[in-house]
């Protein structure tokens, strides 16, 4: 698709896109968002550049292969999974730290595994969509 | 094997001589407990492993598995000092080490779990590591598709064994052995006669019993010190050691006591025959391994201590000149280049040792006085007099017996007194640590033979723990008096002799025999033919590699399944109820509808994307509507990168859906479509008209803040209370994306290949 207005226009969307996948990412929390919706957003950016500027272009902006994010991802969902063996838990049960606090109200920072995980599923449904879609872009 | 090895390069390296040290170490730890035992006392060990389904790694050390550790680990040590020599140089010398290594201590586990389901646990990992040892010379086709043949049978009989075990466990209530052993017989028990059936096919599988024994002889693609341990002392005595272990339990009965004696005796006869038919030297022990195994079932059929003791003194015999033979045959195979029967002779001068350590062994397995062979011949011959199928027992043991004797010369004679042919290499004597095996199990049996009292304190103890009482035992002893047995003894030797006279004329008579019978070896490979022609056959007809026939087929079955389910059992559909519809609601109807429509009756495949989104978009409105906006979010962008993909596609397929106007599947999909949501709107209509079990959602609700700390419970469900789930399901994603990321990838190639060719188009409309 040769349209400078598309393909111009396609740079800001990518930005703002990705800047909404992390902000989805982060609030899914307490709020409507979480790991699967913002990797969704993100995959929507990159495919929108993709297609503006070629998959060549979106997978040089990426600087790593999509399939190595996801595959990454998967690994970070399992190591915060594994994380509560040296705490004595059961299998993918969510360790949280309360840093300034004894409580989840009080204290300023809560540092957890809950968090790691959803940045895995994140970077998994990122990887795996953009790697589908450029392949298909491609090879079609 | 010999020719990929260099018997020049460095032989003591670490990864050959680890494996020895630990399994020597090991060999010492189990004889620490031989005073012990033979006393009578007994260890257990034992850690919970899935205490939910009463399953345990639990280890028990008796005077049986004494017997078998001790076996296993002192001819493991051998054989793997054997084997750094015999391979050294090989390049792939360190995997081998490796799998010998991991396939002892799968034998040391099969031979002292104490819990069923850990013993088949072990019992698979031998058969597994077995596969390994065999295939081993992975470059020859023969080897892999021998090592497979032995891999698919025992593996078969294996899962057998599971059902049987499974069964025991059931009825019985437990999977310790040495409780189910404590409480006797199960014979009284209507399930006795299935799960004897079930364990006698993974015996009988695993220790090659007729009709299951063409494996074993094939199995000698192995490279030789293999050979020496899964054929003496490990993985084929297998079988015979779960017959064993189950005595008290499973003994005792008529089919017990005809199954054994028959399956044991048809055996013996057949391998010993057969023994005498062979002309590579290996494959004649290979058979002299069956008819030691189907002896050792005819005499664990017996439930006399006469048959017991002859049953455990044999297995200790034939172990002990099973492997010096076998590790003999390769260190002639090492020296002179050939195993051929016919062309090795007067080799004696050249090689002493290797003389003196076969002919050791070949008198043990003839039953000569004073070696350990001849003492478990003679009370084999007295626990066959005493038993209820005398005559059977009799006919069988002198015919192999008088066999073996043949064989022994063969054997141990012929290759260094006999004459000699024009052999490959000028034979040599073998280098120390491949004559230290052979020689250490040859001297073994003699002097077990002559001080039989230390040859007791192994096999009474096992005695006992197979009839499950103390015997009163005494029965090994160099002389006994003259008597029956020892008249037989005498018949036996003078027949045998006979035999090896006549050997060589025999043999041809045999082998003109064996081209009449049917062949079982190549009866297996007919059967795998068979098997993968059908499976051919069903691929074909299933995968069509057409998408509208699996969308067919799939929905095809959802549909009858549901349908079948709600005529059986279900409630009758309610009246839906539309009067509490909003203009709101009415219009996301309908906007779904019309989406609907336009997708069936357009002709353009962009209108049709298009129009599918529509559809989607309705989907997600509806979630909003209903205050699911993580459901909606996550509906809305699936169905716009669907879109997205779509039309991407779109832009290389021709522009008009059904170009002629006419499909003749058109009419049937209509159908199933209506059929399809018909029977989902009925059962949304019912799962809505029961009430609602809040139970799920209250918990949820109270939980999610209180303990995951988080307030959105679709989000907190997902990463935390059910975060395995969600592992699973990403894991799915990845696998997915990667399948298709690689079959489009692969579509493109092809298509290069062929130069662009038309493809089947029509399937991604």
């Amino acid at each position: 698709m040769n349209s400078i207005i598309f393909s111009a226009g396609a740079r800001i969307l990518v930005a703002l896109l990705l800047v909404f996948s992390v902000f989805m990412l982060l609030r899914g929390h307490n709020l409507p968002g979480g790991g699967f919706i913002g990797g969704l957003i993100g995959a929507v950016g990159f495919i929108v550049y993709a297609l503006a500027c070629g998959t060549a272009e979106a997978k040089a902006a990426l600087r790593v292969s999509p399939e190595a994010i996801a595959m990454v991802g998967l690994g970070i969902a399992l190591s915060a999974g594994l994380a509560a063996a040296p705490f004595g838990e059961a299998l993918f049960t969510g360790i949280w730290i309360w840093v300034g606090g004894d409580s989840y109200a009080t204290a300023a920072l809560k540092p957890n595994t809950v968090l790691v995980f959803d940045v895995g599923v994140y970077l998994v449904v990122l990887g795996s969509i953009v790697s589908l879609a450029c392949a298909f872009e491609e090879e079609v | 094997m010999a020719e990929d090895t260099d018997p020049n390069a460095p032989w003591i390296t670490l990864a050959g001589m680890l494996p020895v040290a630990i399994t020597a170490a090991l060999f010492i730890f189990f004889a620490g407990y031989l005073p012990g035992i033979a006393a009578g006392d007994t260890v257990r060990w034992a850690w919970a492993w899935i205490p939910s389904l009463d399953i345990a790694l639990s280890f028990w050390l008796d005077g049986l598995s004494l017997m078998f550790a001790l076996l296993i680990t002192g001819i493991g040590a051998l054989v793997m000092l054997y084997a750094a020599r015999y391979l050294a140089g090989h390049p792939q010398y360190p995997r081998f080490s490796l799998y010998l290594f991991l396939f002892m201590l799968s034998m040391l586990g099969l031979v002292l779990a104490d819990n069923l389901i850990a013993l088949f646990v072990f019992w698979e990992l031998t058969t597994f590591t077995s596969y390994l040892l065999i295939g081993f010379s992975h470059a020859d086709p023969k080897s892999r598709r021998n090592a497979l043949q032995a891999l698919l049978l025992t593996a078969a009989g294996g899962l057998a064994l599971l059902a049987g075990f499974i069964l025991i466990g059931i009825t019985q209530g437990t999977f310790e052995l040495s409780v189910l052993n404590a409480a006797g017989s199960l014979s009284g028990d209507a399930w006795y006669l299935p799960i004897l059936i079930l364990v006698l096919a993974g015996a009988f599988t695993k220790s090659a019993q007729v009709p299951f024994h063409f494996w074993l002889p094939n199995a000698m693609a192995a490279p030789t010190p293999v050979s020496a341990y899964l054929h003496s002392a490990t993985m084929v005595k297998g079988g015979v050691y779960l017959l064993a272990r189950m005595h008290p339990s499973l003994s005792g009965t008529e089919v017990w006591l005809w199954t054994l004696t028959l399956f044991g005796g048809v055996t013996t006869v057949f391998a010993s025959v057969m023994a005498l038919r062979q002309i590579d030297l290996k494959q004649t022990l290979a058979y002299t391994t069956l008819m030691a195994l189907g002896t050792l079932v005819m005499l664990l059929g017996g439930a006399s201590g006469y048959a017991i003791t002859a049953a455990m003194a044999f297995l200790l015999v034939h172990s002990l000149y099973k492997a010096a033979l076998f590790l003999m045959i390769g260190v002639v195979d090492h020296a002179t280049g050939t195993r051929d029967a016919d062309v090795l002779g007067r080799l004696a001068g050249k090689m002493p040792a290797t003389a003196a350590a076969a002919g050791l062994a070949a008198l043990s397995m003839a039953g000569i006085p004073p070696l350990l062979g001849f003492i478990a011949k003679e009370v084999a011959y007295a626990g066959a007099v005493q038993s209820p199928v005398w005559p059977l027992l009799i006919l069988f043991g002198l015919t192999a017996n008088a066999l073996m004797v043949a064989v022994a010369a063969i054997v141990a004679w012929r290759p260094f007194f006999g004459p000699q042919g024009q052999l490959p290499r000028p034979p040599h004597e073998g280098p120390w640590a491949m004559l230290l095996g052979p020689m250490a199990l040859a001297l073994l049996g003699l002097a077990l033979g002559l001080a039989p009292g230390y040859a007791a304190l192994l096999v009474e103890p096992a005695v006992n723990a197979v009839l499950g009482a103390p015997d009163s035992g005494g029965r090994l002893k160099l002389w006994a008096g003259f008597n029956l047995p020892l008249l037989l003894s005498g018949v036996t030797l003078a027949l045998g002799l006979v035999l090896y006279l006549r050997h060589q004329s025999l043999r041809d008579r045999l082998i003109w025999l064996e081209a009449r019978v049917p062949d079982l070896d190549a009866g297996w490979d007919r059967l795998l033919e068979h098997f993968m022609a059908a499976a051919k056959g069903q691929t074909r007809l299933i995968q069509t590699g057409r998408l509208r026939h699996y969308l067919f087929a799939t929905f095809t079955v959802i549909v009858a399944t549901v349908a079948v389910t709600m005529l059986a059992r279900g409630p009758a559909a309610p009246a839906p109820s539309m009067g509490g519809l909003s203009v709101r609601e009415w219009g996301i109807a309908g906007l779904i509808l019309a989406g609907t429509l336009a997708v069936v009756l357009t002709r353009a495949v962009m209108t049709a994307i298009i129009a599918l989104g529509v559809v989607g978009i309705g989907v997600a409105l509806i979630f909003i509507v209903y205050s699911a906006p993580d459901v909606a979010i996550t509906q809305l962008l699936v169905e716009l990168l669907v879109v997205v993909l779509f039309a991407v596609a779109a832009l290389k397929m021709p522009p008009a859906l059904d170009p002629e106007g006419r499909q003749r599947h058109r009419p049937a999909d209509a159908v199933l479509a209506l059929l399809a949501g018909s029977v989902t709107t009925l059962v949304l209509l019912m799962v809505t008209s029961l009430p609602f079990d809040r139970r799920l959602s209250d918990f949820f609700e109270a939980s999610s803040y209180a303990e995951a700390y988080g307030r959105n419970i679709v989000n907190v469900i997902l990463v935390d209370f059910r975060a395995l789930d969600t592992f699973g399901e990403i894991a799915v994603v990845v696998t997915a994306a990667l399948g298709a990321f690689a079959l489009l990838k692969s579509v493109s190639k092809a298509r290069t290949r062929s130069g662009g060719a038309e493809g089947d188009r029509e399937d991604r409309a």
